[in-house]
C-alpha cells in the first residue's frame, strides 16, 4: 500500500448502504420481468421411498399452468449434480460420491426432493397446482440416527453401496499409540455436537431470462458462487460460457448453503426458460428452506486426550461419524474441517482423528458459517476442561501450558486441510490473545473474589474462556479488474458475490488507498458474470483476503500505469510523482499535475498511435491465488447466570479477542463478528432441527425453530490484534466465520461452571432451557 | 376481483385484486415497491413490516384486502424525494446497523413506530423492541446502536 494510505483500518461507512437503506438495492425477488411465469415444486412427503407413479395430468389441466415437468420430461438433461469440491489427496481415503437428480427418479430420499416442477401465470396459480399432483411412494425406513445407519441389515439409502456410510478418512501425525502409555491422564468422553440450518433472511431465488434473439440467458441467482454457476450451466445446456450471465446481485445473507452447486432449482428454471421461451422465477419460502437448503448437522465423537501431570497435552484421539445428508455433493469439507480445528492454538504433537461420513434420510448437508470447525474446537476446548478440573489446574492456565508459541510459525501440522494443501498455520500471536482476554473479562478477580461471593449468595454465575484458530482465505483464486473512468470515477469489478460483508467498501478502501481517491468514488461491482468471469466464489472466509488481494493488486498496477502516463504527459520523472485527491501532480509541485478522469481521457486518445507494450486505458485486471489459506486465531470470553430451576440462561457478557492480520475496516471486522457470535449462541441454546424416526422435520418454521432476537444476544465487546499473514501482500487473514467457532464450546464451559458442584457436565450443543433441566435434574439423581 | 383503495406513502391507488392476494406481494409486485421484504411467509421474522395507519403490521400476514381505506407507509418512504437519508436511516449506516440488508426495512419501519412514541427509549425497551424483527448477519449489537444513536445519544 502506498504511503499515506487514508483507508486501510480506517471506519469507513459503507458505499452500499444507501441503497440498502431505502429499498432500491435489488434482490432476486425483485426482478419482474415482461410475461414473466412463476415456479412451483412438489416435493416429497416422505424421507425415503420408492415412487411408484406421479400423476401429473390435473396440473397440466389447470388454468394458468403453462407446463409441468417431472423427471421423465427431463430427458437426456436428468443427470446427478456434480461433486463440488474432490476430497484432498489423503492416503487410504475412501469417498463414494451419490449427488442428487434435479428431480427424483425413483427413488426419494428425504422429505423436501423435488418431484415435480410446476410453471404458471403466478405463484399462487403454480402453488393451487402442486394439489393437483398425485404422487405414490412406498415407503422406506428412513436412516436418522448415525449409528443405526451404520448397523448391519440398515436400509440402505444408496442401493448400489454395501452400506450407508459415505466415506472413511483417517489422519495421522506422531504416534498416538505410543504415546498414551507414558501419559499421567486420559480423559475420554461421548460428545454429541448438532448444528442447524444458516437460515439467511433472504430464502433462496432464481430468476431468468432467455432471450431467444440474442441466444443469451440471464440469471438472477441468490448464489455465492456466480461464476461456477455460469460456467456450469452453460455446459449442461449446450451453451458457450459467454451466452450465459449469471448475476447474483444484493443477496440477503449467505452463510455457506447458497454456494451448493447446483441447485435442483438453478439447473430447472434455464432449461424450462428456454423451452418455453419465457422469462422464469422461482423463490423458495421459508418451509422450503428448511428442507430444501442445505444445512448441517450432528456429529458424534468418541475423543480422548492424553496429558502429563503437569497439564501437557501429549496427544488426541477422536474417532467420529458425520452426518452428510441424502447425497455428498460437497465432499468432505465439513468434517475435514473438524478434524484440523480440532487441533486449535495448540501444541498437540500426537494426534489421530479418524471419521465415518455416514448417508441419512435428511437435507444434504453443506458448509453453513464455520463448515465444522466448532465441532472440533467443541471436543479439544471441552477435553482441556475435563483435563483442567481432573488435574486441578486452572482453566486459563492449562490453556496457556498449550499454546503454540510465536517461534513455532509456520507450524506444520503434518495432515491435510480440505483446500487439498497441509495444515499449516501461517503466523499467529497466541498467549497475548489469550491474556488480553483473560484481562478483558476480568478472569483472576472473577474466579478469586466475586465468583466465591456469588456462590454463596445462592447464585450460579459461571465463567468461561476458549481458544480457537480459523483457516482462512483458501484459494484456488480471484481476479479483479481496476478502471479509471474519464469522469475520474474508479471501477472495481471482481468475481466473488457478496451478501452483506461490505464488499462495495473494503474493495473500495483498497483501492481508494492505492489510487488517492474517495472511497465513494470507486465503484465496486461483485457478482455479475457480464462485469467478470474468472473467480469461484465467497466461501471459507476468503473474500476480503482473496479477491481483497487481487483489487489491490489490480489498483496498483492502474496506480503504475498512472505513473508512467503522467510522467510523459507532465515530463517528470515518475519517483516525483503523487496521486492524492483524484488527481496526479508533481509532488514539490503540487499545481502541477491533472486528474485521474483527463489522464484517463488521455489514455484513450482518437488520435495518434497507441504504441507498442502498451494498452488504452487506465485499466488493469489482476489475479491472486495463494498457495494455502492464513490461519486467523481468537479467543472468546464470557460470563452467565444459569437459573437453576428453570435451566434458563442470562449471558452477563461476551467479549471476543482475535487476529484477523491486517484489518481493512475495523468497523466491518466488528460486525462479522458479532454476527457470528449471534449465530453461536443460537447454535449452543436456542437452534435444533427435531427429526423424527421417519426423518420428518418436526420444526420447520421461525415459530417452532428459534433464532436468537435482540433479547436473546448481548452487547458483544471486542479486541483486535493483528498478526499479518505472510502469505499475501498486505497480512490479510478472513473472518467471516470466527465469531461462531467457539461459543458452543464456551457456551458449555461457563455453564459448567455456573453449575460446579453440582454434578452437570455439558457434552453437547445445542443445549436448551429443557435439555438443561434435564442435566440438572439427572445430576441431581446421580448425586442421591 | 375485489376493489381496492388505498394510499401508500401518500399515493392513492383504486385496483382490483384477487381476494387472496397478500397485502405483501400486492405492494411488491402490484405497486413495484420492492423495497419490502419478505423473509418468511408467517409473521416471525418481520422484514415485511410496513406502517399501517402509523402502526407497524406484517404485510406478509394481512391480505391487500384488509388495507382498503387505510393508509401505509413503507421504507420507500423513509428518505426524501432527492435521496437524502432521514436521521434513522443515517444513524444505521453510521452504526454499520446493517449487512446484507435483507431484514433492515423492516427494522426501520419497526423503529420509526417506537421512536415516534418513544423518542427516548432505553437500552432494554431498545432491545425488546427489536425483538419482534429477525436478523442474522449483524447480531443485533449494531442495530442497538444505531437505535441509540437515532435518538441523540452518541456511541461510546
Amino acid at each position: 500500500m502506498p504511503a499515506g494510505a487514508r483507508y486501510l483500518n480506517a471506519r469507513v461507512v459503507r458505499n452500499e448502504d444507501a441503497r440498502l437503506l431505502t429499498g432500491r438495492a435489488l434482490f432476486v425477488d425483485d426482478v419482474q420481468l415482461p410475461g414473466m411465469l412463476h415456479v412451483a415444486f412438489v416435493r416429497s412427503e416422505y424421507a425415503h421411498g420408492r415412487i411408484t407413479s406421479v400423476d401429473v395430468s390435473a396440473a397440466r389441466q389447470r388454468p394458468g399452468v403453462a407446463a409441468v415437468y417431472t423427471a421423465e420430461d427431463l430427458g437426456a438433461y436428468l443427470k446427478p449434480g456434480p461433486i463440488l469440491v474432490s476430497p484432498p489427496p489423503i492416503p487410504g481415503l475412501v469417498f463414494h460420491p451419490c449427488t442428487q437428480l434435479p428431480l427424483a427418479k425413483d427413488k426419494v430420499r428425504h422429505v423436501g426432493e423435488p418431484i415435480a416442477m410446476i410453471v404458471a401465470e403466478s405463484r399462487y396459480v403454480a402453488e393451487d397446482a402442486l394439489r393437483d399432483v398425485s404422487v405414490d411412494i412406498d415407503p422406506i425406513d428412513a436412516i436418522v440416527d448415525l449409528e443405526k445407519g451404520l448397523a448391519p441389515g440398515a436400509p440402505l439409502i444408496h442401493e448400489h453401496l454395501q452400506s450407508n456410510a459415505a466415506a472413511h478418512v483417517v489422519q495421522r501425525k506422531g504416534d498416538y499409540a505410543g504415546v498414551r502409555g507414558s501419559a499421567d491422564l486420559i480423559v475420554r468422553r461421548r460428545f454429541l455436537y448438532d448444528r442447524g440450518v444458516s437460515a439467511a433472511m433472504e430464502n433462496r431465488a432464481v430468476a431468468v431470462q432467455w432471450n431467444a434473439r440474442a441466444e443469451e440467458l440471464t440469471i438472477w441467482d441468490t448464489t455465492q458462487a456466480p461464476i461456477p454457476i455460469r460456467n456450469g450451466l452453460a455446459q449442461m445446456l449446450g451453451l458457450l460460457e459467454s451466452q450465459v450471465n449469471v448475476i447474483a446481485p444484493f443477496v440477503g445473507g449467505g452463510f455457506g448453503p447458497k454456494i451448493m452447486m447446483f441447485y435442483p432449482e438453478e439447473l430447472l428454471l434455464p432449461w424450462a426458460a428456454m423451452r418455453l421461451n419465457r422469462s422464469l422465477k422461482w423463490t423458495e419460502d421459508r418451509q422450503e428452506n428448511f428442507y430444501a437448503t442445505t444445512q448441517e448437522r450432528g456429529q458424534v465423537h468418541d475423543a480422548e486426550m492424553a496429558l502429563t501431570k503437569d497439564g501437557r497435552i501429549l496427544g488426541v484421539h477422536d474417532v467420529f461419524l458425520f452426518d452428510t445428508g441424502a447425497y455428498d455433493p460437497y465432499g468432505l469439507t465439513i468434517p475435514i474441517n473438524t478434524q484440523c480445528t480440532l487441533l486449535g492454538p495448540y501444541d498437540i504433537p500426537h494426534y489421530e482423528s479418524e471419521f465415518t461420513a455416514v448417508f441419512t434420510n435428511k437435507t444434504i448437508v453443506t458448509p453453513v458459517r464455520g463448515a465444522g470447525r466448532q465441532h472440533g474446537v467443541f471436543v479439544s476446548e471441552r477435553l482441556l476442561d475435563l483435563a483442567a478440573r481432573e488435574l486441578g489446574v486452572d482453566r486459563v492456565e492449562i490453556r496457556k501450558r498449550n499454546l503454540l508459541g510465536p517461534d513455532r510459525f509456520p507450524v506444520n501440522h503434518e495432515i491435510m486441510f480440505q483446500d487439498s494443501a497441509p495444515l499449516i498455520y501461517d503466523s499467529g500471536d497466541y498467549l497475548p490473545t489469550l491474556e488480553q482476554a483473560a484481562e478483558m473479562i476480568g478472569y483472576d478477580a472473577f474466579v478469586r473474589d466475586e465468583q466465591p461471593k456469588l456462590r454463596a449468595a445462592g447464585r450460579h454465575v459461571g465463567i468461561g474462556v476458549a481458544c480457537y484458530v480459523e483457516g482462512t482465505g483458501i484459494g484456488p483464486y480471484e481476479g479483479a479488474r481496476v478502471t479509471v473512468e474519464p469522469s475520474g470515477k474508479v471501477r472495481c469489478a471482481t468475481g466473488v458475490g457478496t451478501q452483506g460483508q461490505g464488499h462495495f467498501t473494503v474493495f473500495a478502501q483498497l483501492v481508494a488507498d492505492a489510487l488517492g481517491v474517495d472511497v465513494e468514488h470507486v465503484k465496486v461491482v461483485t457478482g455479475d458474470t457480464r462485469e467478470f468471469h474468472w473467480g469461484t466464489g465467497t466461501f471459507a472466509s476468503r473474500g476480503a483476503v482473496v479477491a481483497g488481494s487481487a483489487c489491490h493488486a489490480a489498483a496498483m498496477a492502474v496506480r503504475e500505469k498512472i505513473l508512467n502516463l503522467a510522467s510523459a504527459v507532465l515530463n517528470v520523472p515518475k519517483e516525483q510523482l503523487e496521486l492524492a485527491d483524484g488527481r496526479v501532480f508533481v509532488a514539490v509541485e503540487p499545481d502541477r499535475g491533472l486528474s485521474l478522469g483527463e489522464l484517463s481521457a488521455k489514455a484513450n486518445p482518437l488520435r495518434g498511435a497507441v504504441r507498442p507494450g502498451t494498452e488504452p486505458g487506465l485499466e488493469s485486471t489482476a489475479y491472486f491465488g495463494p498457495d494455502r489459506g492464513s490461519t486467523a486465531s481468537g479467543v472468546h470470553a464470557m460470563i452467565l447466570e444459569v437459573d437453576a430451576e428453570t435451566a434458563t440462561v442470562e449471558i452477563k457478557r461476551y467479549l471476543v479477542v482475535h487476529d484477523c492480520g491486517t484489518i481493512i475496516n475495523p468497523m466491518l471486522v466488528e460486525g462479522q463478528i458479532h454476527g457470528g457470535v449471534a449465530h453461536g449462541i443460537g447454535n449452543a441454546f436456542y437452534e435444533q432441527l427435531v427429526y423424527d424416526e421417519q426423518g420428518q422435520l418436526l420444526n420447520a418454521s421461525f415459530m417452532d425453530y428459534l433464532i436468537p432476537t435482540a433479547t436473546d444476544v448481548p452487547s458483544i465487546e471486542t479486541a483486535h490484534r493483528e498478526t499479518p499473514s505472510p502469505y499475501n501482500p498486505m497480512g490479510l487473514k478472513g473472518v467471516g466465520e470466527a465469531g461462531c467457532i467457539p461459543t458452543g464450546a464456551l457456551f458449555a464451559q461457563a455453564v459448567e461452571d455456573a453449575l460446579a458442584g453440582s454434578g452437570v457436565e455439558i457434552t453437547e450443543i445445542p443445549l436448551s432451557p429443557n435439555r438443561l433441566f434435564e442435566l440438572i435434574e439427572r445430576a441431581k439423581e446421580g448425586r442421591t | 376481483m375485489i376493489a381496492l383503495d388505498v394510499s401508500v406513502n401518500g399515493v392513492r391507488y383504486s385496483r382490483e385484486v384477487e381476494p387472496r392476494l397478500l397485502l405483501s406481494d400486492f405492494l411488491r409486485l402490484d405497486l413495484g415497491l420492492t423495497g419490502t421484504h419478505v423473509g418468511c411467509e408467517h409473521g416471525v421474522c418481520g422484514a415485511c413490516t410496513v406502517l399501517f395507519d402509523g402502526e407497524p403490521v406484517r404485510s406478509c400476514i394481512m391480505l391487500a384486502v384488509q388495507a382498503d381505506g387505510h393508509d401505509l407507509r413503507t421504507v420507500e418512504s423513509l428518505a426524501s424525494p432527492t435521496g437524502e437519508l432521514n436521521p434513522l436511516q443515517t444513524a444505521f449506516r453510521n452504526a454499520h446497523g446493517l449487512q446484507c440488508g435483507f431484514c433492515t426495512p423492516g427494522f426501520l419501519m419497526t423503529l420509526t413506530a417506537f421512536l415516534r412514541d418513544n423518542p427516548n427509549p432505553n437500552d432494554v425497551e431498545i432491545r425488546d423492541a427489536l425483538s419482534a424483527n429477525l436478523c442474522r448477519c449483524t447480531g443485533y449489537h449494531n442495530i442497538v446502536e444505531a437505535t441509540k444513536l437515532a435518538c441523540g445519544r452518541t456511541l461510546p
